[in-house]
């Protein structure tokens, strides 16, 4: 039997490692870190979890595991690997990836030389790319519908930049060789649906894309390999375009010299045909009445402060937050700090890639006693800027109205 | 020591856990059991709790249909009308 001083020796032991954690986990349940804006019952069901491998993130569901980051860690340039958004379609996710034996077939009926490639192969045999690129949910702000959408409710934060690692995809099409008949690639990841009857997330791209110097088979994102959880040992990077293309534990890619008839291109993730200022189209996909979401938004977030506040007259305030786009570069951040009336140059932080975020920050010492109403608005290099109000449409995609920010000064 | 002892079975308790999904309670009412069948063999339940209160009846059973035909969810078709009642009663918001 073990004597009074030794049992609390080692639960001290253990309480010193243990508490830091525990108390974490008290401390969220009590606070999930969520925008203003959200259905009702996201506010007394989402909760902070942490994943295996992943920091306490901000959770959606369980099954199939969605969580969001919190806006908090947009404040570094890139965001954690622990930290990044978690997203997947399907309940039967892979439990272990072996990056050793894994396999990706490519092949299909627009392909000359159908081949099998491991990670070795991708490593040994192909130039390496390295490029930063911001990987965005096309749900994110979902749950910031007006009026809502069914789908997840995501709020700010299934978004997260990171320094990828890879071969271009255009380069191992070129030793697949692809037909000229070949008008898209249909990739494919190895999560299952629960049912045989549910369709599988399987996905097409326009060759064009898929040949773009910037589409990446990755394998390291934050000089670290993959979490699994965001899709190791490999997944594509499809830089400016929103990540229903980034498959994950990528499997197989097939080219084909039809439009490919899956349900996650032809009936979900689809945008209103014509609504939405984008540049790139997918026309082979492309209907009347709607087509597939392609590129991302211009777009910006304060980050900092995190909430409404109230100082004193006079006090100097820095506002900061990130801005980003589908890849044209961010060319300004305007801030006004009386709703809309007179507007402001942002400083823009370093620049570290057109596909990344572009940090940026803001100054000022409100004198006057009254309430000040902050407004970010972000303008790409083609001109584009956020929309004034929201465009509705049935999914909740591309959400890019300014989020007000109120300071009381008093 | 009850309290230490304690204390430390709530941390095996918790610390396991982290990785698992937790049960997600919904409203005790008339078709909760169905619902919990239906919708939970293939989703956690947390889906309908933040899809809420916004959904009407009409939208809730376009949800359902879309389970059904696009995802293939096997419920049956006496089952339909208790869960879009339940789910409007109790996860919804009158048209």
């Amino acid at each position: 039997m073990l004597k009074r001083r030794s049992v609390l020796q080692a639960l001290g032991g253990t309480m010193a490692l243990a508490a830091p954690g525990f108390m974490t986990r008290l401390a969220c349940a009590a606070e999930v870190p969520l925008t203003t804006g959200l259905p009702g019952g996201e506010y007394d069901t989402a909760v902070l979890d942490a994943l295996p491998g992943k920091k306490p993130l901000i959770k959606l569901s369980y099954r199939p595991p969605n969580y969001e980051t919190p806006v908090s860690y947009f404040e570094t340039e890139f965001t954690p690997n622990d930290a990044f958004f978690v997203r997947y379609h399907m309940s039967e996710i892979p439990t272990a990836v072996d990056a050793a034996t894994w396999k990706i077939k490519i092949g299909g009926e627009g392909a000359e030389n159908p081949a099998e490639l491991g990670l070795a192969d991708l490593q040994r045999d192909y130039e390496q790319v390295e490029l930063p690129a911001i990987c965005l949910c096309s749900g994110n702000r979902r749950g910031l519908s007006d009026p809502h959408v069914p789908g997840v409710q995501w709020g700010l934060g299934a978004m997260g930049n990171a320094l990828w690692k890879g071969v271009r995809l255009k380069d191992v099409l070129a030793k697949v060789g692809l037909k000229k008949e070949a008008i898209e690639l249909v990739i494919a990841g190895t999560d299952h649906p629960p049912s045989p009857k549910t369709p599988s997330f399987v996905k097409s791209i326009p060759v064009w894309k898929a040949l773009d110097e910037n589409t990446l088979i990755a394998w390291s994102m934050n000089g670290a390999p993959l979490p699994r959880l965001n899709g190791a040992p490999v997944r594509l990077i499809v830089p400016g375009w929103t990540a229903t293309y980034w498959m994950k534990h990528l499997a197989t890619i097939n080219a084909v010299t039809q439009p490919f008839d899956g349900f996650w291109v032809k009936t979900a993730y689809r945008i209103p045909t014509g609504k939405f200022p984008v540049i790139d189209r997918f026309l082979t996909q492309e209907a009347p009445g709607s087509t597939p979401i392609t590129e991302i938004v211009v777009n910006s977030i304060i980050t900092s402060p995190s909430g409404p506040l109230t100082q004193k007259p006079g006090k100097p305030i820095e506002v900061k937050g990130i801005a980003w786009d589908g890849g044209y570069g961010i060319a300004n951040v305007a801030i006004t700090t009386d709703g809309g009336k007179n507007w402001h140059d942002a400083t823009l932080g370093k620049d570290v890639g057109r596909f990344a975020f572009r940090q940026w920050s803001y100054r000022f010492a409100p004198a006057k006693p009254g309430s000040y109403t902050v407004l970010a608005k972000a303008s790409n290099h083609i001109g584009q800027t956020q929309a004034d109000s929201l465009i509705f449409n049935p999914a909740g995609y591309h959400n890019n109205v300014p989020r007000p920010l109120n300071i009381t000064v008093a | 020591m009850r309290a230490i002892a304690a204390f430390f079975l709530l941390l095996a308790g918790v610390t396991p856990a982290i990785a698992d999904e937790k049960p997600v309670a919904l409203k005790d009412a008339p078709g909760r059991e169905t619902v919990e069948a239906a919708c939970g063999a293939c989703h956690s339940l947390d889906y309908i709790r933040t899809n809420a209160p916004f959904m009407t009846q009409q939208t809730w059973q376009a949800e359902t249909n879309k389970m059904i035909n696009a995802f293939g969810a096997p419920i049956p078709a006496d089952s339909v009308k208790p869960i879009v009642d339940y789910l409007t009663t109790n996860y919804g918001v009158a048209k």
